[in-house]
């Protein structure tokens, strides 16, 4: 029952602050959203005391659907990971001036409400109803409260919401026929079904048209840069920061375990797709003039990586997805707030008009240098843990997979770099910029704090899920 | 049994109502006297039981469907108040019609002679006739209720004639004789034909491609209320009746009709879909999305011994969702010469309220968790896999992401646009209507089991 108060939680903070009105919503929000980070890691704790969190009571009869949730670790770092950013992207917003604000933020809560829910759910079914109910808010966010031009701004979320309606609606397809052979929609009965090579084959590909859309992996990644540049940044961060999380969550415990052979038969595709998406993003993003642009190819090479983690299907590799899944969730919310700082006092995105920042605001600075060494994986922060063990386990199955994962991090520190000298350095701009305030300070100092915290010392997080990632292994390898 | 009865007892009353110079009361009393027999009507689920003969037959079927019709009408009812406020002097022939229109309606489902079926297919459909052509002095509506006329009446002329190659084969309008008839061994050649005129005659009620032509002209030149009755209840129960006409009939049906029902069903999605894609009008739109719901329900009769409850599921769960889409509609839309997306630019803005529950109907009939719309279609997949029908059911996975393209097309109107004039008057019959009708979409959304096991 533990794990449904936390589901609750955030739905009544959802509907609370739909109710308190445009003034006091944002702090109302970050009331529920820090209350429900509290209750995550009260959570953790009872999980780390041996306590079993796991949920099921009976829902729908006909078919069979349970309300199962299960809470183990790798399902528990995901809710952290999203109860920690939820709070931080609610607070990044405190500077913006929303219009119906009530509205927003009760979105960016239901929003958290469904990724949680996506996290722990147990059964097929529900977790397909928290997969699509988490895509009708950033619907909304994206079309509402984005910038630019509204025509281009409709085109691109209805593009992103019928392209990932679409993968998701294979992926149905995919559990009812599940369901048709196991009876239930359990991922216990799932992962006990024995299918033939052929029904898996087919399986993987309906799951994986779902995943690759939200993740995205190459070829599916052309609503991507579009709705990360047209969304708020608020919507941006909860889309990279956490969403497309979901779909690399997603591969870990339903599509691997359920279907490994067609994983690992087509093994070197599906890691060939991902490398591509690393070489093919960063190349883009070298190319790139507007930051958040910047920022949306350089996240679809550093997705590709982690997704080509998960496909080499060894427990380095599923290790390093997941910490790396954390890292650059931290890291991507890091740099979106750090280019909507600029927005605001600029009111520009294009790095060529930025310049000579550096001279006048010599704080924000270093922690934007810091954020930028921190997404290249400089060793010490949380993204060197999670690259070095994605591609040390790339290097286990192939070389050349590993040499051209590898050019992530040359391409990366390369373009990063790049715009951080054009953006930042150079001569003094003759537009004033005003330093940090208290509260952007505030946020880019906690998130450097983790950042780094566990590039030290990441023994906890690696602890808290190599059990869970141990199991999917032996379900992956029966 | 009783249904019926009270049904056209109501009937009647509505129009004595107007001779006593009881106008005011007529519709609250109207949707009392639903609200009785619907209570009447549930409490006879639990007693089967057969009438004159075999004409009548109560059965749980017939109970669920006859108490979702009942609901529907309650629900257009309600929505008259407010649609017929410039007519007063003709609002008890409106009510009157509606309610005879419900009685064919039940007639429709609780059938066990086909004499009865067609009695009562005749009674619905002269109703709408009626009222797609009640809008007197519009030129387009006399036009709709012509086409709706002439179609119409062809269409139950093949049915007819089905009917009788069927008494030819069979020497019996029984169905419960006939049913056990078709078991034997030797079929008269005259009894499949029957059926599939039979059929063909339900395909057009139901607009199923390619018997769909009248339904676009039809819905939108029709008074938008009478388009909603039809939308909802009409198809609802033509579906209905389909259904327990092709199950009773003949107990197996044959693989080569199945392919028939995979070709119509698929033929109806995609060609549904595609033309609600670039239509203007909004009841255009909802015309060919229901064609394209037509050919989803048509997929229930694959799996026919079965799938009884889903197909009550996926009924209530559009016709829930079409009746508040309606309602806001008829908001919207009042006083205006169109229905075009114009008039819903700026909706979100105006009236939050009325935007956020015409998002939720068209989410549902788009199959979004967790409105009813996502189970519904759920269930249908789920079966007509089981069936073995995979190729219909990614057809249908196909067509239900197109049908997003339109459905978004009026949610990005509402959200989007800037409002062009806004609307005074808060109508608070129609207000109800949408909220309720919504709301019952939304529990029957969390709780599936209600309904669906219903029907066992």
């Amino acid at each position: 029952m533990d794990v449904t108060y936390l589901l609750i939680l955030l739905l009544v903070g959802a509907l609370v602050t739909f109710i308190s009105g445009d003034k006091l919503a944002s702090k109302v929000a970050l009331f529920f959203g820090l209350a429900s980070f509290g209750y995550s890691i009260y959570l953790l704790n009872l999980f780390n005391a041996g306590q079993n969190l796991d949920f099921v009571t009976a829902w729908i009869t006909k078919p069979t659907i349970d309300f199962a949730l299960k809470a183990d670790g790798l399902a528990l770092a995901m809710v952290l990971l999203t109860t920690a950013l939820t709070p931080i992207i609610i607070f990044s917003g405190f500077g913006n001036d929303f219009k119906n604000a009530k509205a927003i933020y009760s979105l960016i809560l239901f929003m958290s409400f469904a990724m949680v829910g996506t996290f722990l759910a147990a059964d097929g079914l529900l977790y397909y109803i928290f997969w699509e109910l988490s895509l009708i808010p950033i619907y909304f966010i994206a079309l509402i409260w984005g910038n630019g031009d509204l025509e281009e701004r409709k085109k691109a979320v209805v593009k992103f919401f019928i392209y990932t309606l679409g993968g998701s609606l294979f992926m149905l397809t995919g559990f009812v026929y599940l369901y048709q052979q196991a009876g239930s929609f359990m991922l216990e009965d799932l992962y006990a079904l024995r299918l033939s090579c052929a029904q898996q084959f087919w399986i993987f590909l309906a799951f994986f048209l779902a995943y690759a859309i939200k993740i995205p992996i190459i070829p599916f990644h052309t609503w991507q840069a579009k709705v990360y540049q047209k969304a708020p940044t608020v919507g941006t961060m909860l889309l990279s920061g956490i969403m497309l999380k979901m779909g690399l969550y997603s591969v870990l415990r339903w599509q691997l375990p359920i279907a490994p052979l067609g994983a690992k038969s087509y093994q070197f595709l599906f890691i060939g797709l991902s490398i591509a998406g690393v070489i093919y993003g960063s190349i883009v993003a070298l190319r790139q003039k507007d930051l958040k642009k910047l920022l949306a190819y350089s996240s679809l090479a550093h997705v590709g990586l982690i997704a080509a983690g998960a496909y080499t299907l060894t427990l380095d590799g599923l290790r390093g997805a997941v910490l790396q899944m954390i890292a650059h969730g931290f890291v991507v919310v890091g740099l979106f707030f750090v280019a909507e700082i600029i927005y605001r006092r600029y009111e520009t995105r294009l790095i060529s008009e930025m310049g000579g920042i550096r001279s006048q605001s010599p704080k924000f600075t270093s922690m934007f240098l810091l954020l930028v060494l921190a997404s290249v994986a400089l060793p010490s922060t949380f993204n060197f843990v999670g690259e070095f063990t994605v591609l040390y386990s790339l290097f286990q199955v192939n070389l050349g997979f590993a040499i051209l994962g590898g050019t992530t991090i040359i391409l990366g520190a390369y373009y990063m770099l790049k715009m951080f000298q054009h953006a930042m350095l150079g001569e003094t701009n003759a537009k004033p910029f005003q330093d940090v305030t208290f509260n952007e300070g505030l946020i880019l100092v906690i998130i450097l704090g983790v950042l780094f915290f566990f590039g030290f010392y990441s023994k906890p997080i690696t602890d808290l899920i190599t059990p869970s990632l141990e199991n999917i292994l032996t379900h992956i390898n029966r | 049994m009783n249904t019926l009865i009270a049904i056209i007892g109501l009937g009647v009353l509505c129009l004595l109502f107007e001779i006593l110079n009881l106008r005011k009361a007529l519709i609250p009393m109207t949707i009392l006297g639903l609200i009785g027999i619907l209570a009447l009507t549930v409490s006879e689920f639990n007693t089967p039981g057969s009438f004159y003969s075999n004409m009548i037959v109560v059965n749980k079927f017939s109970v669920a469907f006859s108490s979702l019709f009942i609901v529907l009408t309650l629900f257009l009812v309600a929505l008259s108040h407010n649609f017929y406020e410039d007519h007063p002097t003709k609002l008890s022939d409106y009510i009157a019609i509606k309610v005879f229109l419900l009685s064919g309606a039940v007639a429709m489902v609780s059938f066990g002679n086909l004499a009865m079926f067609f009695l009562g297919i005749e009674v619905l459909s002269i109703s709408l006739y009626i009222l797609a052509a009640s809008s007197r002095l519009n030129l387009k509506s006399n036009e709709a209720g012509m086409k709706y006329f002439l179609m119409g009446s062809f269409a139950s002329g093949i049915i007819l004639f089905g009917i009788c190659m069927i008494y030819g084969a069979m020497g019996t309008f029984d169905i419960a004789e006939i049913s056990e008839l078709s078991r034997s061994a030797e079929l008269p050649v005259w009894f499949p034909i029957g059926i599939i005129l039979v059929t063909i005659g339900m395909f057009f009620k139901i607009a199923a491609v390619p018997f769909h032509f009248w339904a676009p002209d039809v819905y939108e030149g029709s008074p938008a209320l009478t388009t909603a009755t039809m939308s909802t209840l009409a198809k609802v129960v033509a579906m209905a009746t389909l259904f327990k006409l092709l199950t009773a009939m003949n107990a197996e049906i044959s693989h080569q009709f199945q392919i028939v029902i995979v070709v119509v069903s698929i033929a109806s999605m995609t060609v549904g879909n595609i033309m609600a894609l670039k239509q203007a009008n909004v009841k255009r739109m909802l015309a060919f999305s229901g064609i394209s719901h037509a050919g989803f329900m048509l997929m229930t009769l694959l799996s026919a011994t079965t799938s009884a409850s889903s197909l009550l599921y996926y009924a209530t769960a559009y016709s829930l969702a079409g009746i508040a889409a309606f309602a806001v509609i008829l908001y919207v839309c009042k006083n205006r010469d169109n229905e075009d997306i114009v008039n819903f630019h700026g909706l979100g803005k105006t009236n939050p309220m009325l935007a956020a529950v015409l998002t939720g109907a068209l989410l549902s009939m788009a199959g979004i968790p967790v409105f009813a719309g996502f189970f519904a279609k759920l269930n249908l997949f789920s079966q007509t896999m089981q069936a073995g029908y995979l190729v219909l059911v990614i057809a249908a996975v196909i067509n239900s992401i197109i049908s997003v393209g339109y459905y978004f097309k009026l949610v990005l109107a509402m959200y989007t646009k800037e409002p062009n004039e806004s609307r005074t008057g808060t109508p608070i019959l129609i207000y109800g209507v949408a909220i309720i009708a919504l709301l019952l979409n939304l529990v029957v959304g969390l709780f599936p089991s209600l309904v669906m096991d219903l029907l066992g």
